[in-house]
């Protein structure tokens, strides 16, 4: 009990704690990295055999590897073209209905977000296949795209529910058309959350496995191609897509966290 | 409708209700019908689908527990996995929530902002790299060979080298480090809410740190312990790629199952059904822990 409220025996005990926890969160990571530079066949940092970059240059030269990536990229590409403008929309929807209407569709929209992914996966195998459908990066698209309207939905809806509706109707009164009112006055409002909400939505899709698992046939995306490389013919080549991966991750993940801050700096300011 | 039309006009409007009904009963909606009405059929070939033999059953359902024997307390193989699933996914989730507590105590509360903000960057990281790069650290940490088992006989804690990746224990720890995080943002946008002030004038009145934790921070952050919980069950409960790679022939998990049915027994309805009986266990975790904690769908999808 004493000890409790001296407080330096519990702020050095928090400090060690601190200490292991991150060094737990991160050092894994580091080690999956460092395994790249080893000659060993299997990726690992002990024994070191010999420092080499000799596993990007296999990772460059499986072709498996650039078709996956080509696959993720595809898809990603469609799930954008797919899931915007319905988040948009669906977003735009929920803001204008009745508020009674809202808490039920409201409901309804976010449930895929709860779902879980494998489960979104088999229920759009098992649908598509009655109607004739079979599997591949078609179908990774639709499975993944019902989940990822929602992130979209939902990123709109937070810039949407600040928007001044005054504006709209002192245009509409000026005599805007709708149409107008939204391609001069809505549309470049959301802009900034649609771009967001279209990153995102690659970014979800890309790293998407449990729904592409039972959706993609006998495609493959870079996400299974990591998969079935660990589980058969594991080399560094693995790790050196990770590390490449997790660097372009770390890059995205820094710019994103200066934008929301900054953003929250604006507005608090 | 005629709000809508007057705010928005004819063709957005239709445009709107269009696409969000395309979404929503297309995408999501009926695909689950379907799937749920598939689940009750029994396994045919094609041709003999709306035949004779093509009659609602429950076979599917009934085949997790046949065999069950409460007298010998033998189990049949995939109630076994199922059951697995369920104390494994309920482990990791109190394993986090233990393990994610004091860190986003400190982050939330303790940390000067500045140092706050480096380690919520630190957390955001690993927090964005893909959950089967993740998992494949660990592979490489626990192999027989890997760098755990090298640390630990180079320390002399061991005397000779562990098969980590041979029991539960690989997916356990994989499965924590894999999900954790969720547990952990929720809990420090809840912990930042609350007013300091209420701390202060606790220790002020000479409450212990367990008394200022148990009676004014965890009351305050319900909310987020509970999003925190639905969100590492549900991942963790579905999760395929952690027990696929950490795992054995001997620690599947249900959703493993659940895929060697559809593509390995070529059973789909056997498979939608066990699928069913996985989404039935998350609504029931999700509906029990919002009951449990009294929060609402719109503070989980925030």
């Amino acid at each position: 009990m004493a000890t409790l409220n001296r407080p330096t025996g519990a702020d050095l005990l928090m400090r060690v704690y601190l200490f292991v926890f991150f060094f737990y969160l991160l050092a894994p990571l580091a080690v999956m990295a460092l395994a790249t530079f080893n000659t060993s066949r299997f990726p690992t940092i002990t024994p070191w055999l010999g420092t080499t970059t000799q596993w990007f240059v296999a990772l460059w030269n499986d072709r498996q590897m650039w078709q996956g990536l080509s696959s993720s990229f595809i898809v990603g590409i469609a799930v954008i073209v797919v899931s915007v403008p319905i988040g948009v929309a669906a977003a735009m929807l929920l803001d204008g209905v009745h508020r009674k209407a809202r808490t039920f569709l409201y409901a309804v929209m976010v449930s895929p977000l709860l779902t879980p992914g494998v489960i979104i996966g088999i229920s759009t195998l098992v649908f598509w296949d009655r109607l004739g459908v079979k599997g591949g990066l078609h179908l990774a698209v639709i499975g993944q795209s019902s989940f990822i309207i929602a992130y979209v939905m939902l990123m709109v809806s937070a810039r949407l529910q600040r928007f001044d509706r005054t504006l709209e109707e002192a245009a509409l009164d000026l005599g805007a058309s709708h149409t107008q009112v939204f391609a001069k006055i809505l549309f470049p409002y959301l802009r900034p959350a649609i771009l967001a909400g279209a990153v995102l939505a690659f970014f979800q899709s890309f790293e998407n496995y449990n729904v592409t698992l039972f959706t993609r046939g006998t495609d493959t995306t870079l996400t299974v191609y990591i998969a079935s490389k660990v589980r058969t013919g594991l080399t560094p080549a693995v790790n050196a897509l990770a590390l490449i991966l997790i660097t372009i991750t770390i890059v995205f993940a820094v710019g994103y966290e200066i934008l929301r801050r900054n953003q929250k700096a604006k507005a608090a300011a | 409708m005629s709000a809508l039309v007057r705010r928005y006009g004819w063709p957005i409007t239709l445009f709107m209700t269009g696409t969000t009904a395309v979404w929503l009963v297309v995408m999501v909606i009926l695909p689950a019908l379907v799937m749920v009405e598939y689940s009750f059929h029994p396994n045919l070939p094609v041709t003999k689908r709306g035949g004779p033999e093509d009659y609602y059953t429950l076979t599917n359902y009934a085949a997790l527990f046949r065999g069950i024997d409460l007298t010998t307390w033998t189990f049949p193989n995939d109630f076994t996995v199922f059951i697995r699933t369920i104390w494994g996914a309920s482990l990791v989730t109190f394993l986090s929530l233990v393990v994610c507590y004091p860190i986003a105590w400190h982050v939330a509360k303790i940390a000067p902002p500045r140092r706050a903000a480096v380690m919520i960057l630190l957390l955001v990281i690993p927090f964005w790299i893909n959950e089967i790069l993740r998992t494949f650290a660990w592979y490489i940490i626990l192999a027989y060979q890997g760098p755990l088992n090298a640390a630990l006989l180079g320390l002399g804690i061991l005397d000779k080298p562990v098969r980590w990746l041979s029991g539960s224990g690989g997916v356990l720890i994989g499965m924590t480090y894999a999900f954790l995080l969720f547990m952990m943002f929720p809990l420090i946008n809840a912990i930042e809410t609350l007013d300091t002030n209420q701390v202060e004038a606790a220790k002020d009145l000479g409450a212990p740190t367990w008394q200022i934790h148990r009676r004014i921070v965890i009351p305050h952050a319900k909310p987020g312990i509970a999003v925190g919980c639905i969100m590492v069950f549900v991942l963790a409960a579905s999760s395929y790629i952690v027990p696929a790679l950490l795992g054995s022939p001997g620690t599947r998990w249900f959703t493993e199952t659940i895929y060697v049915w559809f593509f390995e027994g070529q059973d789909w309805p056997r498979g939608s059904a066990y699928a069913f009986i996985l989404l039935t266990l998350c609504i029931t975790f999700i509906m029990l822990v919002m009951r449990l904690f009294k929060v609402g769908l719109a503070d989980i999808a925030k």
